[in-house]
């Protein structure tokens, strides 16, 4: 146990002798869970149009008053002919090109029906899909306001089912609520699964772990001298993180904190091993940093952080629920918002466990003391 | 001229000595291609949800029959009670809940005021607004099914057009932005230990002593990375066209000319990331760690920046990937000119200019 005691001495001093280092693994954190919860809002606020007139009728300019006062649609251009609408979608500037036909007014009293030519740059599909939705709602309603209409017996039309809608856990339905959790468990990840991934292999390259080979120092000791003062650091910036979740964006865990943080000392365990496999296998630094960085963005982009896991195909959730992080992201936000238990989030528990034990046990298999 | 040809070439040995950095760097863009390619969607689908029936008629049983044949919800339970809800939700079990009252039938057919309750969970409210659209949605179209038709006499109908991407597919906005990301991180994390590794190792000296101008140095490091960097981005624009089924429909040579420019812009970042720095742990930390969320972020492809604070907006245009996604955008699935990028083209120029200039003051000829 008295060299454990040495190991992690020099690894702490190491560790701190290393400002810039140390300052990327305090500051950055920080500077993400005040970055991310403001610029994660994916909602459909403004969508802006392109509108061209051909008609320039009394109703034409009753439509369009009407989207334009609809509140949904923002800024609104006009152009003279539809190549000229379409230039804005081309450059960006609008999401909708809407084209009123010539003698719309006119057919539309002659025949009754008329059609409105609405055209969304659906490379955004969300986007597209919102705003034409809203169009479509707008033309609705404006169909159902038309004087000739108003006049008519048959306007009586069935009232629509009222929908009440409750939101639980965020009333408000505020994107923060849904970001922060998620951006505590990103601080584990990177100081877990980046730190010592390089911090290993450093050794590597400069030559030192030669020294520690010939010393007789176990192999269990070696690795938990590289181990626990992460782990330290980890629970210190979750912890710090909390506070910041709670303070700033008054999100505090409504569950038990103990869970959470029993859930957290276990995700960093496993994220630690697996950092700890990847300097295993890695040759340089470099290798190293691009191996984590890869499975860093595979992290990120499929655990459900910023894209839902429902939606993806089958092969791809199964892939997503193979990672520590889906499942950490998960436990967080339940315990966070919705104040789950430990019985709602049992198999997460034993999931994380085998991840640790897994990750760990491959990675010290794989640590050749003699190399 | 000749010296640096030697000198290139001495880089590029030093490049392909490095078998595994290589597999590394050709390999995993590969991979990530392909997974966010396929696996990411701003599609919310298949979200399980609970009907809560109080009415338990003919009419309840045909909505919910209505609900299940959508795409985009999964009916998880039907039988369970409101106070059931809760539960389902702190398990995570089902994001949504519809309530529908007793007596929904005759109230249909007869009353003025039918009501439904959505109730969802609000931790994540990108889903919950979504599920409420969709509901909203199956129970219009099913009232206006089941009552006897009236419509307006005079109505507008609109004819809906979706743009550049006929069949909806829902990664295509996030090909370009994948391609934008992994080719700023990848070119940008590469170049960045290049001098680096040379201070380190102490072989910077030997250079710096030999008769070679600086600037030199500086070229000979970043043109075998140029060159990997684009074969790297060759195969990325295959897999995109070969397996993604992505029409490249604009120019293929303004495309690549605009990599080209992208890629050393990022190049340059790199150098200067590789001058300032000490050591190759700060500078990988630098490039990839402290890159990857701004990019992530900033570039556009995953959050919509019009929705950002003004601040936000503004450091948005200092990362070189936001411009580069608005050009692959414009080229690749848009098939737009070069008159229409001139300005995203230019602001990159700009930055690679400056980089340039940044990372050559930076560069000390003396250790």
């Amino acid at each position: 146990m008295n060299i454990l005691g040495f190991i992690l001495q020099k690894e702490f001093r190491q560790i701190f002798r290393d400002k810039s280092i140390l300052a990327m693994m305090f500051v950055m954190p920080m500077v993400q869970l005040v970055i991310l919860p403001l610029a994660m809002d994916f909602d459909v606020k403004a969508v802006s149009l392109a509108v061209i007139d051909h008609d320039h009728s009394s109703y034409s300019h009753q439509l369009i008053n009407k989207i334009g006062s609809s509140g949904y649609f923002k800024p609104i251009h006009f152009a003279s002919s539809y190549r000229k609408g379409l230039q804005y979608i081309q450059r960006e500037e609008a999401d909708i090109v809407i084209e009123i036909p010539p003698r719309f007014e006119r057919t539309l009293i002659r025949d009754g029906t008329e059609k409105l030519g609405i055209s969304a740059d659906a490379i955004n599909g969300t986007k597209a899909g919102i705003g034409s939705a809203y169009l479509t709602k707008v033309i609705a309603d404006f169909n159902a306001d038309l004087d000739i209409n108003v006049q008519s017996e048959e306007a009586l039309l069935n009232k629509p089912i009222e929908i009440a809608e409750r939101s639980w856990y965020n009333p408000l339905a505020l994107y923060k609520f849904n970001v922060v959790p998620a951006v505590l468990v990103l601080l584990l990840t990177l100081i877990g699964g980046f730190m010592t991934a390089l911090n290993i292999v450093k050794e590597k390259e400069i030559g030192t772990i030669e020294q520690i080979n010939v010393t007789p120092i176990k192999k269990w000791q070696f690795i938990l001298g590289k181990l626990i003062p992460f782990w330290i650091i980890g629970m210190f910036i979750f912890t710090v993180g909390l506070m910041v979740s709670s303070f700033m964006y008054g999100i505090y865990p409504q569950g038990s904190l103990l869970l959470l943080y029993a859930f957290a000392s276990i995700y960093l365990i496993a994220l630690l091993g697996f950092g700890l496999l990847i300097s295993t296998y890695s040759d340089n630094q470099v290798q190293a940093m691009f191996v984590a960085f890869f499975f860093m963005m595979i992290f990120m982009l499929m655990s459900g952080f910023f894209t839902s896991t429902d939606s993806m195909p089958n092969w791809a959730r199964t892939l997503s629920n193979l990672t520590p992080v889906t499942h950490f992201v998960k436990v967080v936000r339940m315990v966070i918002l919705k104040s789950s238990n430990f019985e709602d989030v049992k198999m997460e528990f034993i999931y994380l466990i085998g991840f640790a034990v897994l990750l760990n046990g491959w990675a010290m298999w794989n640590y050749k003391k003699t190399n | 001229m000749k010296q640096l040809l030697v000198f290139i070439r001495k880089e590029f040995y030093h490049v392909f000595r490095d078998r595994r950095t290589l597999l590394i760097m050709f390999g995993l863009p590969v991979v990530q291609i392909i997974l966010f390619g396929f696996a990411l969607s701003s599609e919310v689908k298949n979200v399980h949800i609970a009907v809560v029936d109080y009415a338990n008629d003919v009419v309840s049983q045909r909505l919910i029959d209505k609900i299940k044949t959508s795409e985009y919800l999964i009916v998880e339970k039907t039988t369970m009670g409101y106070e059931g809800i809760e539960d389902e939700f702190k398990k995570g079990e089902i994001k949504s809940a519809l309530i529908i009252p007793p007596n929904f039938g005759n109230d249909l057919y007869s009353s003025e005021n039918i009501k439904v309750q959505i109730v969802t969970d609000g931790s994540d409210p990108n889903i919950s607004k979504t599920v409420v659209n969709y509901l909203t949605t199956i129970i219009n179209a099913y009232q206006q099914d089941i009552l006897p038709k009236k419509t307006f006499p005079y109505r507008i109908i609109p004819e809906i057009r979706m743009l550049y991407n006929e069949e909806g597919s829902g990664s295509l906005n996030f090909i370009p932005g994948v391609m934008a990301l992994i080719l700023m991180i990848v070119c940008t994390a590469l170049t960045s230990v290049s001098v680096v590794k040379e201070k380190e190792m102490g072989t910077m000296e030997i250079l710096l002593v030999s008769p070679f101008k600086p600037i030199f140095v500086l070229i000979a490091k970043a043109i075998p990375y140029l060159l990997l960097s684009l074969a790297n981005f060759t195969l990325i624009l295959l897999l995109a066209v070969f397996l993604l089924h992505v029409e490249i429909k604009g120019n293929i040579g303004l495309l690549y000319l605009e990599s080209i420019l992208f890629i050393i812009t990022c190049l340059s970042l790199g150098l200067l990331i590789s001058n300032v720095t000490n050591s190759q742990q700060t500078a990988l930390l630098i490039s990839l760690m402290g890159m990857m969320l701004p990019t992530l972020i900033f570039t556009g492809f995953i959050m919509p920046l019009e929705n950002m604070p003004k601040v936000f907006q503004g450091i948005s245009h200092i990362v070189p990937s936001r411009w580069y996604y608005t050009i692959v955008k414009a080229v690749m699935l848009k098939g737009l000119g070069f008159s229409y990028i001139w300005k995203e083209t230019l602001i990159l120029f700009c930055m690679t200019i400056g980089l340039l200039s940044i990372a050559w003051k930076n560069f000390k000829i003396r250790l």
